[in-house]
């Protein structure tokens, strides 16, 4: 039997949406899984009003069943038998012996009867769905009533065609669906399994997201526009809507004289529009907006549009006057006022700390950058757009006549801000960045504002991974405990960031990142150059059996507590041994002034003297002198050819 | 095309006709429709309430001599509590929206989440704003939370921003440009009150009187709240006045605020020892209800 749930809600937050239904999909799996139901999922889908679920294959009901319930052991006596079958209802010549091979034991086979399938949705659906998880939650029909993302105003349940009958928040279930809420049919529209998707296309609502995507861009498609990509946006309008048609706007040329991204920030987080690019790729005086309605035949909802985003570009350009009446140096005092945190003060303070920071990384140009970067907080435009921060600085400080490079470092210090983001392009630009980023992580360590599990109000690990990206991508070669000022938990916080960071990003592996940073993690870009090499030479024939013996040499010296000895070559007896010391020797040589793929590749180089030192040789000597010596020698190559990486950490074959 | 008021009007009579009580503003300084004891006490407690009423709310630091065509220190909120929620409450709002004269099926309507906050009053809910042709029309929150107290009823509160509505009915750039009665603009009605707050909240309220005010009401309210617990008669006990005081120490510490006299780090305090404030009256409030 085919099984469709719709679950009708107001109007649901887009982004939670697609969690949400991957839930549901998981959780219907679950219970056909557990309950034995038969069949399987077929699709979920959703539109902002409802939450679809689709399954095939669904048997009418359970089959019955045995269950073989093991009692006591035949040993307790008829005593125990009793009670056994008194619990279970039936009377001692109902139970058989069961043998095992932990002896004889009473057992009951108990008969189970199936139920219809029907009773087990109905029993199990209406936890189901409020277990779903969304980030806030609401009660709606009282307190202590149940809690869901927004109030749920039918649920459709059909099972085979008939309705599987329960009742959730006062909301009986049914065999009905509403279309779009003002094209669509105003009263209930009845549905079967099968014609359910074209009832509610027929009233104007496109259940399938991917489909409601496709009209969007279609609708774009025709109308000519060269919008430009955004997958969020798009994304956002796909689940806001439930007939989604975009049409095309414009405004005024004039106010192309703002800066762009103040334009596309209006256009794109304020209104949801489009932008739309000319045939040159500047920005041009249209927009796309995505209405939820079929057509715009009278061009209301277009003028509508222009207006407002008339009125926002307006207000913007009031902001960029108003804010130019006073330069961004002039209001570096007026940080004082402004609170970075309670316990680490203004922004001052924090200006003041950085622009040292940012003199030692990046000299006077980041210096400057550095003490002009937080002014543009106290401007209108930032006021008013927050995420513009740091690229209103940077226009502001062009238009007054700052140096070029001072105005881009300021422009793109809040980057990377994800880890997809690219890091600062310049530099200046790179040096302010991890300026502004490591003194808030150094701050907030300082007073014990570190994350802990999923809490981190200070996004600090967004910062930490940006200083990480920043110094491996802008190759800078900086003593990590250096610029970390000596903390330690904020060393060992940023050596979790530096995994996550090579592992998960880079998509290095494991062992490799470990055998690296157990070499060394203080310049970072350093550890990614030698990671680079491993990784490299990984492959070659000799790199892993090598590895292998590295590890043998470190347990060889580990199990036999080696504290400390001198290599005396005089003490060395078999040919084996002189033939590893002098390879050994030859290497030392080769390697100065070699890059690391080429060191890597020589010091594999020494794996048949290697072999052929734990073939004939043994470390153990009697001699206790002899073995000393041949354990000093085994260290000294240990540390002598790990300095790239410690090849112990490798995980071999 | 209407005029301000007749709009105002359709939408009293359209809620009238859903049985709301057509209430007058409230008679004192509020931030917000959802200030007035109409919102902020009668969402508290079992019993049922609908009501809809103009409040016009002071936001000093929003203030911009009247220079501005979108923001206004004083704008007129129409507010409409239905308590509990009607289960076709957002249908009713579309009903309301095409009772002054808009034709869904001709605008693009979408509700986009916004979760409504306001720390001062201790108070929140869900919801969203209401985008018609890409323009914020209305606010409209299920209550979940009032004065530190979880409701009994959810109320839904609809809150028409009727300035920004108006100028979009009458398709015109600026809020001083809408038509408010026969040959009376908005500006006639209302640019001097504009143009001399702006300059009394930026430029000239007493400070130090300000903070004295915010105490003095501070004092009394507290001494209110204080004083419940151990009243005999509690039906007579005067906590609507002491929520005034609430509501005084409220738009002092917006006036400071808009006169740049509070700092960030003070902020959280003094908002602190407002939401302390309402959160003792709303508590009270629910605690006299069983013999209000």
């Amino acid at each position: 039997m085919n099984f469709l749930l719709e679950i009708g809600v107001e109007e649901i937050p887009d982004w939670m949406i697609e969690p949400a239904l991957e839930q549901l999909s998981k959780d219907f799996s679950a219970l056909l899984a557990a309950s034995k139901l038969g069949g399987s999922v077929q699709a979920v889908d959703a539109s902002p009003r409802r939450l679809v679920l689709w399954a095939e294959g669904l048997s009418a009901g359970q089959s019955d069943g045995e269950e073989l319930v093991t009692g006591p052991p035949k040993s307790a006596g008829a005593g125990a038998a009793g009670g056994f079958a008194k619990k279970n209802g039936v009377t001692v010549d109902a139970l058989e012996t069961l043998t095992t091979d932990k002896g004889e034991y009473f057992g009951y086979r108990k008969k189970t009867v199936g139920r219809a399938t029907a009773t087990v949705l109905a029993e199990a659906l209406p936890d189901l769905i409020l277990k779903l998880y969304f980030p806030k939650t609401m009660y709606w029909t009282g307190k202590g009533g149940p809690r869901f993302i927004r109030p749920i105003r039918w649920i459709v349940a059909l099972l085979g065609g008939e309705v599987v009958n329960f009742e959730l928040a006062g909301v009986k279930t049914g065999n009905v669906t509403y279309g779009h809420r003002r094209l669509g049919s105003k009263a209930a529209i009845p549905l079967t399994y099968e014609n359910y998707e074209r009832s509610l296309q027929e009233n104007f609502v496109l259940v399938r997201a991917a489909e409601r995507k496709q009209r969007i861009l279609d609708g774009i498609a025709k109308l000519g526009a060269n919008v430009k990509t955004d997958e969020k946006l798009l994304h956002v309008l796909t689940y806001i809507t439930e007939w989604p048609t975009p049409i095309i706007g414009s405004f005024d040329e004039s106010f192309l004289q703002l800066p762009k991204e103040v334009l596309v920030m209006v256009m794109r987080h304020h209104q949801k529009n489009f932008s739309v690019e000319r045939a040159d790729g500047e920005l041009s005086n249209q927009f796309v907006a995505v209405m939820n309605i079929d057509n715009d035949n009278e061009r209301i909802v277009q003028r509508g549009n222009e207006r407002v985003l008339r009125a926002r570009f307006n207000d913007a350009k009031f902001f960029w006057d108003v804010d130019q009446r006073k330069k961004l140096a002039d209001r570096v005092n007026d940080l004082g006022k402004v609170t970075f945190q309670a316990k680490l003060g203004s922004y001052l303070e924090k200006t003041n700390r950085m622009v040292d920071l940012a003199r030692e990384l990046g000299g006077d140009d980041a210096a400057r950058a550095a003490h002009l970067a937080k002014a543009d907080l106290t401007t209108e435009m930032v006021k008013e757009f927050t995420d513009l921060q740091g690229i209103v600085g940077g226009l502001y400080a062009k238009a007054q006549g700052e140096k070029e490079a001072v105005c881009t470092a300021i422009y793109e210090h809040y980057k990377p801000l994800s880890m997809d983001d690219s890091i600062p392009a310049t530099k200046t630009g790179q040096a302010l960045g991890l300026a502004d980023k490591l003194d808030t992580l150094r701050g907030c360590f300082s007073v014990g504002m570190m994350p802990t599990g999923s809490k981190d109000p200070f996004a600090l690990r967004r910062a930490a991974q940006g200083v990480v990206k920043i110094l491996i991508e802008g190759g800078w070669s900086v003593s990590l405990k250096k610029i970390l000022g000596g903390d330690a938990q904020l060393e060992e916080f940023f050596l979790d960031r530096l995994k996550y960071y090579f592992r998960e990003i880079q998509g290095f592996k494991y062992d490799e990142v470990n055998a690296v940073l157990a070499a060394g993690s203080d310049d970072v870009a350093d550890a990614h150059e030698r990671l680079k090499a491993i990784q490299a030479v990984r492959p070659t024939e000799n790199f892993e059996p090598l590895a292998a013996s590295f590890k043998r040499m470190k347990n060889i010296v580990t199990q036999a507590n080696f504290t400390g000895g001198i290599f005396n070559a005089a003490l060395m007896t078999e040919d084996a041994e002189k033939h590893l010391h002098a390879a050994a020797e030859s290497l030392r040589g080769k390697l100065k002034g070699l890059p690391y793929q080429a060191s890597l590749e020589t010091i594999a180089g020494l794996r048949p003297a290697v072999d052929q030192f734990f073939d004939k040789v043994m470390v153990n000597a009697q001699d206790q002198s002899v073995r000393n010596n041949r354990l000093a020698m085994l260290a000294g190559l240990l540390s002598e050819f790990s300095s790239i990486a410690d090849f112990s950490e490798i995980v071999t074959g | 095309m209407d005029l301000y008021q007749q709009t105002l009007f359709k939408l009293k009579q359209y809620w009238a006709e859903r049985g709301a009580i057509i209430q007058e503003p409230y008679d004192m300084e509020v931030g917000a429709g959802t200030m007035c004891p109409e919102t902020f006490l009668r969402v508290l407690g079992p019993k049922p309430y609908k009501v809809a009423y103009v409040q016009p709310s002071r936001r000093p630091a929003d203030g911009r001599y009247g220079d501005n065509p979108n923001r206004l220190y004083k704008h007129q909120q129409l507010q409409v509590i239905l308590k509990p929620t009607p289960v076709d409450v957002l249908e009713q709002y579309m009903g309301s929206l095409e009772a002054i004269g808009i034709d869904l099926s001709k605008h693009d309507l979408k509700l986009e989440e916004d979760n409504w906050e306001s720390p001062t009053l201790g108070a929140w809910g869900i919801g969203w704003q209401v985008m018609l042709d890409g323009m914020e029309v209305t606010q409209f929150t299920y209550f979940q939370q009032c004065g530190g107290v979880d409701l009994e009823l959810v109320p839904a509160e609809i809150t028409y921003g009727l300035e920004r509505l108006t100028a979009f009915l009458q398709g015109v750039e600026s809020v001083y440009d809408i038509a408010w009665a026969p040959g009376f603009a908005y500006r006639d009605v209302r640019y001097n009150d504009e143009l001399q707050s702006s300059v009394y909240n930026f430029e000239m309220a007493d400070v130090d009187m300000l903070w004295k005010l915010f105490a003095l009401h501070e004092k009394e309210s507290q001494r209110l709240i204080d004083g419940f617990a151990d009243y005999e008669d509690k039906r007579r006990y005067p906590l609507l006045p002491a929520y005034e005081h609430v509501l005084k120490c409220s738009n002092n510490f917006n006036l400071l605020d808009a006169r740049g006299a509070i700092s960030v780090t003070e902020r959280v305090g003094v908002i602190a020892r407002v939401r302390k404030l309402a959160v003792g009256v709303a508590q009270a409030w629910v605690a006299q209800e069983a013999v209000r």
